[in-house]
């Protein structure tokens, strides 16, 4: 066969291409997913994290054939998943607390592997406070033991379910509720806030990736070839918030799609703490792109503009895109 | 099998022959010999189809427990101190769950200022965490216990903490007759879960609960705790039938049928409070005593039934609800609340200090000639408390009050203890 | 109550019960999925559904791309040689490389057609009505295919002596080859439609008798002239003389040095002729600049290549035996062309007029009603002159003068004689919005700039009438439909069925029509809380968001 004949139209991008045969569809166009979250949650209207929460679970389900369950910290997936006395997981799911997901799948694990059922997969997710924040300890210690866990870090960069507040994920500049947009210096602080997933790349553990829910194909890939291996994995997914992050809810796609494209957020994957392979940016755009269409940053754009904090902030970008090789792909 | 051996090991023992199937290690003083033997008995093989965690803080012991119990295994940790109190949140979050873990806790003070000895202020913070919890008298009790909490945890489906005395029970060596695999295993069926992570009947655990539910869910965990009251006397029937040998599960009452004076009290203080109380009667003083094994659910009926026919009674505490006083003589006036029995407070031991027979027996003749204040402190050294009141009262700036009671403690000649932790 | 028996009261629930919550009362905005009008579509002269069978054509139905096509175009073999593809110059996908070849697939699908022989539909059974068609051009015989497939008796009465009109006898043949040609008119007359070859209609009054309508497309045919002083053995021809005459085998004598005089296609098409016909030179002379030229770039760039000499901003003077006077012109500050005075005497054997064609509307006399203008008879927005019962398109109406608005003058024609004969009154129905670039969220599709298509060697090209653009294969074919965007228009790329956070779209099997009005999919009004994610998502712009009603 010829080159051209490699072209599909919508390549990997949509949901599905119907072009392709059928075993390269994807786990959401599906009609038979597994729809681990289902209708009836009380998220806002465009949440980044219901969305994410469901292609990542349901690509994990159909990996490990259904046989799994999730641990769930405190945050919003879990509060608008399960308010009694409704829930929407059809999964096996469980909640503790806000701190100790990492820990209560360790446990559950364990549970599984002693009582002969570790056919049965375990994954573990966390909005970004319980992860990079109060849950830190725990999860490093599910790293550095290397147990048998998934953990899934859905980022929406601050701790919403509390109403916005900032934490070690929240980026600089980024207006919440405890990092006004007010002062000399509106918006969260420059040089704080942690990069977990190259914190979980130091741990050494098996598999680390970042992903988005711009990018389906490769969200599931990436949960696809987690739950291929045992051991400790990591999955960062950034999962925008249309209520914190002052962005249309019909833009939450569109605003993951502008945190790569403008490089301020690296997509890549690593096996054994070494980045192993990097998603190009395909349609390279200023990180203004990104900035403007979240009212978080609005005060970067008032009379005059803020040019120096934008410049700080393409800065980032343009470092992220040359420590991972993010340059757009050859044409 | 009776052995000389000590009680952590023994407890470790005992709880290897439960069959524990997930045991969360984070070690602290005085619990950590009970972790360390387990360990070595998962890692000989002496203990198989167990996974020995060793994690990261004992929130991440409790909640990798709770992971694990609602994955359907069998499971155990243990802790003391700080680590109860680093642990909390998880602590109420078991019991809200309905998880059978069963926890040793080796009783041990809390700081500031640190102290590794034995008072049971790490586990009354607990008290109302919704967790079982049981005070082992000796090492006998405690290993007993033990065998016991998990048969009444996975009954009942609620977790239990046995405590027992740090150092004064986890370090001693004692004759203990250490329950027979083949006993445990009669005695206790293998663990089946009430819920459970199961792909194939999934649920959802740990719900979000708002008012409307709430108080019922509350009401439910409390008549939970009441059953057990029916329960715990059950088991320790059963247990006695399996070892022959006799535990009362709530209360343990010891000569109290003509008693005037009744001490009551928690733990292995209660040998020390049987010598005084023998030796008193043998000088004309009819003394009794009370001990309580099943603090939480509280035996408020067999408490009353026990100490219905005493004129007085003192409550020996090894915790100081500051601002109030006692903590178990509250739950002691509660029962007792119809029968006007005139009832005081003592606080002793804390931190480790000894309790003297001799300052017990003087006690109990105080109390018998009814001249015991409200709540007073056992062995306090007045003269120095009285001093940094003083020094306090002259000057707002006073210094650091430990430091200056250190001072004064040192020129009181007090024998200092040594501290590790 | 969803607790569990034996399982913690409220803390423990049966699974998927948050059913029993209908999100879909947070509404305020829902999402409708819409069919927008492809801007390829609305470009389209003869109303082709080009994005339809695009859509056919990238998943391999050929056959299925091509009967939707020539529901609206019998000709694509034609089209896809002869459009001008006003089309392509719409299309979406330009916004991101190239425009879709849609001519080239086209031709392709036409091509496809006459190697298989997939025949058109059978006409619809006969309704006793009739209509008379002036004419066998593409507009005649675009008419007549519509007529017939709905049942009516048509008969086509033509001057010539073949159908086909311009096609056979304006535009040249390496351009549009005969048998391709004769095979797709050929198939279209295969329905039963009645043909008069030379037989021309002189008195439309007396010749519509019997019928129940008739459609004039009669062309434009008389080549225009223009003054221009002239020696006596000066030679003059025009342009459908020369081009009419070639196709007919009785090709002109030309000379060595021929110049073309005009600036359109068929001044394009006279001077490759000439080329073709032996001449050394040919020279076209313009009056204009080459921007302002009528003639479609491609051809003017077909013709360069081919060794035509231009002279724009040129007129011709004076005209002599083998050599003419020519004038410089200028532009003036409005772009009109002003003489400068300049003149320069240039060798020629023979100039060929390419000034435009006039109507011969000698056939209209006495026909009351019927309303000429510029020399075009007027027409209605359905194609009904002046006249009831006579309708008109193609050439002789005024507007662009192309095989492809030909086309679909026939189409338009046919539909209101047929509403006509019903004693109904055609209504064109309503025009969906423009799925313009913007309502499309472009990310989805790969990059893929537009493949070319491969063109016959030059020294071929010159030395004969062989067809000088070659198709696509069917590599190439299909990797040309699959460029396209499905402007406006459901794909089935389950995006809405993906990016909805509330589950709240159903998919159905493709083509089973059984989600929200016949599509496939279906949203579910009971949880969809109007985010509007799959609207922004929709590649193709095919869903819409409408104020919820509260
Ligand atoms: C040289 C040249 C090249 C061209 N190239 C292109 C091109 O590449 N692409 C494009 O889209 N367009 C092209 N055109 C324009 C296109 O050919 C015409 O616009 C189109 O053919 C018009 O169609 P029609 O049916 O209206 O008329 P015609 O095609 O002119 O057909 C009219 C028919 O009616 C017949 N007729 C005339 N009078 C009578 C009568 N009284 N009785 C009976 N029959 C009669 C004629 O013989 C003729 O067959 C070109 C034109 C020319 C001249
Ligand atoms: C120990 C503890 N501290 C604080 C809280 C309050 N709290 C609940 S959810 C939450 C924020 C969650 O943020 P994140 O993890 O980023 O998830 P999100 O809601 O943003 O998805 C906080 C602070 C809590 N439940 N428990
Ligand atoms: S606050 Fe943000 S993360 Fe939470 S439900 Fe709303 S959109 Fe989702
Ligand atoms: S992309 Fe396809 S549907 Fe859109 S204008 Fe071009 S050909 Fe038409
Ligand atoms: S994405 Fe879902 S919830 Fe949002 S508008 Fe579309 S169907 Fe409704
Ligand atoms: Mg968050």
């Amino acid at each position: 066969m010829t080159e051209r004949l490699r072209f599909y139209q919508t390549g990997s991008f949509a949901v599905r291409n119907r072009l392709l045969p059928v075993v390269d569809a994807s786990v959401q166009s599906d009609p038979g997913r597994a729809n681990a979250i289902t209708s009836g949650h009380r998220a806002c209207q465009g949440c980044g994290e219901a969305l994410g929460a469901r292609y990542a679970l349901d690509a994990a389900m159909r990996a490990s054939g259904g046989r799994m369950v999730a641990v769930n910290a405190t945050g919003c997936l879990e509060v608008f998943s399960t308010p009694y006395p409704e829930t929407s997981w059809q999964i096996p799911w469980m909640h503790s607390l806000f701190g100790n997901a990492a820990a209560v799948a360790s446990g559950v694990a364990a549970a599984l592997r002693v009582t002969g059922r570790d056919d049965v997969r375990v994954v573990a997710q966390a909005g970004d406070g319980g992860t990079v924040d109060i849950g830190l300890g725990p999860l490093s210690g599910m790293f550095e033991r290397n147990d048998d866990v998934l953990f899934i870090c859905y980022d929406n960069e601050a701790y919403m379910n509390t109403g916005v507040q900032r934490s070690g994920a929240t980026p600089p500049a980024a207006r919440t509720m405890t990092t006004p947009a007010v002062g000399p210096h509106p918006g969260a602080p420059f040089g704080q806030g942690k990069d977990l997933p190259r914190i979980a790349m130091a741990h050494e553990i098996p598999y680390v990736a970042t992903a988005t829910v711009a990018d389906l194909r490769d969200l599931e890939d990436k949960v696809t070839t987690a739950m291929s291996i045992r051991g400790a994995r990591y999955l960062h997914v950034l999962v925008p918030c249309p209520l914190g992050w002052g962005s249309a809810s019909r833009d939450t796609v569109r605003v993951a799609r502008l945190a790569t494209e403008s490089g301020l957020f690296p997509v890549f994957e690593a096996h054994d703490g070494e980045v192993t392979s990097v998603t190009p940016i395909r349609r390279r755009v200023p990180v203004e792109d990104y900035l403007r269409i979240q009212k978080r940053y609005a005060h970067l754009f008032g009379e005059p503009p803020a040019t120096g904090v934008i410049a700080h902030i393409q800065a980032t970008a343009d470092r992220n895109i040359r420590r991972y090789r993010i340059e757009e792909a050859p044409v | 099998m009776r052995e000389q051996i000590e009680g952590s090991q023994a407890v470790a023992r005992t709880v290897a022959a439960c069959r524990p199937q997930v045991v969360c290690a984070y070690p602290i003083s005085p619990q950590t010999h009970i972790v360390e033997t387990l360990s070595r008995l998962v890692m000989s093989q002496q203990l198989g189809g167990c996974e020995y965690l060793n994690v990261d803080s004992e929130f991440a012991a409790m909640s990798a427990a709770i992971g694990a119990s609602a994955a359907g295994a069998r499971t155990y940790t243990a802790t003391a101190s700080q680590g109860l109190l680093y642990m909390v949140e998880a602590v109420y979050n078991a019991s809200g769950l309905g998880l059978p873990i069963v926890m040793t806790v080796a009783n041990r003070a809390i700081g500031a200022p640190i102290n590794i000895w034995n008072d049971h202020s790490d586990a009354m913070s607990q008290r109302d965490s919704g967790w079982i919890q049981m005070y082992a008298e000796d090492n006998q009790h405690a290993v007993d216990l033990h065998v016991m909490a998990y048969r009444l945890a996975e009954e009942v489906s609620l977790p239990v903490m046995v405590c027992m005395d740090g150092f004064i029970l986890t370090h001693a060596v004692e004759e203990v007759d250490l329950p027979e695999q083949t006993q445990v295993d009669a005695f206790l069926p293998p663990f089946e879960p009430r819920q459970i992570l199961d792909p194939d009947d999934p649920v959802s655990i740990g719900a979000m609960v708002g008012p409307e539910a709430f108080l019922e869910v509350r009401y439910l965990a409390h008549q939970r705790q009441m059953q057990a009251l029916e329960t715990i006397p059950r088991i320790a029937a059963e247990f006695a039938a399996a070892t022959g040998r006799q535990r009362d599960g709530l209360v343990t009452p010891y000569r109290l049928e003509d008693a005037d004076v009744a001490v009551v009290a928690l733990g292995s203080v209660l040998g020390t409070l049987k010598d005084a109380v023998d030796a008193l009667r043998v000088r004309g003083v009819n003394a009794g005593v009370l001990g309580i094994t099943s603090f939480r659910p509280f035996p408020l009926a067999a408490v009353r039934a026990a100490l219905g026919s005493v004129g007085r009674i003192v409550v020996l505490e090894k915790t100081l609800a500051v601002g109030i006083g006692g903590v178990l003589s509250s739950n002691i006036r509660t029962a007792m609340a119809d029968t006007g029995t005139p009832t005081t407070t003592v606080i002793a031991g804390l931190g480790g200090r000894p309790i003297l027979q001799a300052s017990l027996e003087q006690m109990i003749v105080d109390a018998h000639r009814g001249r015991s204040a409200d709540l007073s402190f056992l062995d306090l050294n007045t003269g120095l408390v009285e001093r940094e009141l003083a020094r306090t009262r002259a000057s707002r700036r006073s210094g650091p009050a430990a430091e200056n009671m250190l001072r004064d403690a040192m020129a009181d000649a007090v024998p200092e203890s040594g501290a590790r932790g | 109550m969803n607790g569990r028996d034996g399982t913690p009261f409220a803390i423990t629930l049966g699974v998927g019960s948050s059913l029993a919550n209908k999100t879909g009362s947070w509404r305020t905005e829902r999402p409708v999925y819409r069919n927008a009008l492809p801007p390829c579509n609305d470009a389209c002269p003869a109303g082709e559904n080009i994005q339809g069978w695009l859509y056919e054509a990238e998943g391999g139905d050929y056959e299925a791309a091509w009967r939707l096509l020539v529901a609206d175009n019998p000709f694509p073999a034609i089209m896809g040689r002869v459009c001008y593809h006003p089309c392509q110059a719409a299309c979406n996908r330009a916004h991101l490389d190239e425009a879709v070849g849609i001519n080239a697939v086209e031709r392709f699908l036409g091509d496809a057609a006459l190697q298989a022989g997939w025949e058109l539909p059978a006409p619809l059974p006969d309704t006793g009505r009739s209509v008379l068609i002036v004419g066998a051009g593409p507009s005649g015989l675009s008419a007549a295919h519509h007529l017939r497939r709905a049942g009516h008796r048509v008969v086509i009465r033509e001057a010539g002596p073949l159908p086909g009109g311009m096609m056979r006898f304006g535009i040249p043949a390496y351009r549009l080859p005969r048998d391709v040609l004769d095979a797709e008119v050929g198939r279209l007359l295969g329905s039963g439609i009645e043909l008069h070859l030379d037989d021309r209609v002189d008195d439309l009054m007396a010749a519509s008798r019997g019928f129940d309508a008739t459609f004039l497309a009669v062309g434009a045919h008389i080549g225009r002239r223009a003054y221009i002083p002239a020696g006596e053995s000066a030679h003059i021809l025009d342009a459908v003389g020369v081009l009419r005459d070639t196709a007919d085998d009785q090709p002109p004598l030309l000379g060595r040095r021929v110049v073309v005089y005009g600036g359109g296609n068929t001044a394009m098409d006279a001077a490759r002729t000439a080329k073709r016909l032996g001449a050394e030179e040919a020279i076209v002379v313009y009056r204009r600049t080459r921007d302002r030229m009528p003639a479609h770039d491609s051809e003017v760039a077909e013709a360069l290549e081919e060794g035509v000499i231009m002279r724009w901003l040129s007129t011709i003077r004076h005209v002599d035996e083998g050599s003419m006077v020519v004038e410089r012109m200028e532009l003036d500050a409005d772009g009109f062309p002003r003489p400068t005075g300049e003149t320069e005497e240039l060798a020629a054997d023979s100039l060929v007029l390419a000034l435009g064609q006039d109507v011969d509307l000698s056939l209209l006399d006495g026909v009351p009603d019927l309303e000429v203008v510029d020399g075009v008879v007027t027409v209605d927005d359905r194609m009904m002159t002046g006249h009831a019962g006579v309708f008109a398109g193609g050439d002789m109406v005024p507007s662009e003068r192309t095989v492809t608005v030909a086309v679909g003058h026939g189409k338009q024609a046919a539909r209101t004689i047929d509403a006509w004969l019903r004693g109904e009154e055609y209504r064109h129905a309503a025009r969906p919005a423009l799925a313009d670039v913007t309502s499309l969220n472009t990310w989805y599709y790969t990059d893929a700039p537009a493949s070319v298509r491969p063109t016959l060697d030059l020294v071929r090209r010159i030395s004969t009438f062989d067809e000088v653009t070659l198709g696509l294969d069917e590599d190439t074919a299909v990797f040309e439909a699959r460029r396209c965007l499905s402007c406006g228009n459901c794909f089935h790329c389950d995006n809405c069925f993906g990016v909805c956070p509330d589950n709240a779209v159903r998919k159905f099997a493709e083509g089973s029509g059984a989600g929200d009005n016949g599509r496939d999919y279906a949203f579910d009004l009971d949880y969809c809380k109007g985010c509007g994610l799959c609207v922004a998502e929709c590649p193709s712009g095919a869903i819409d968001l409408v104020p919820e009603q509260i």
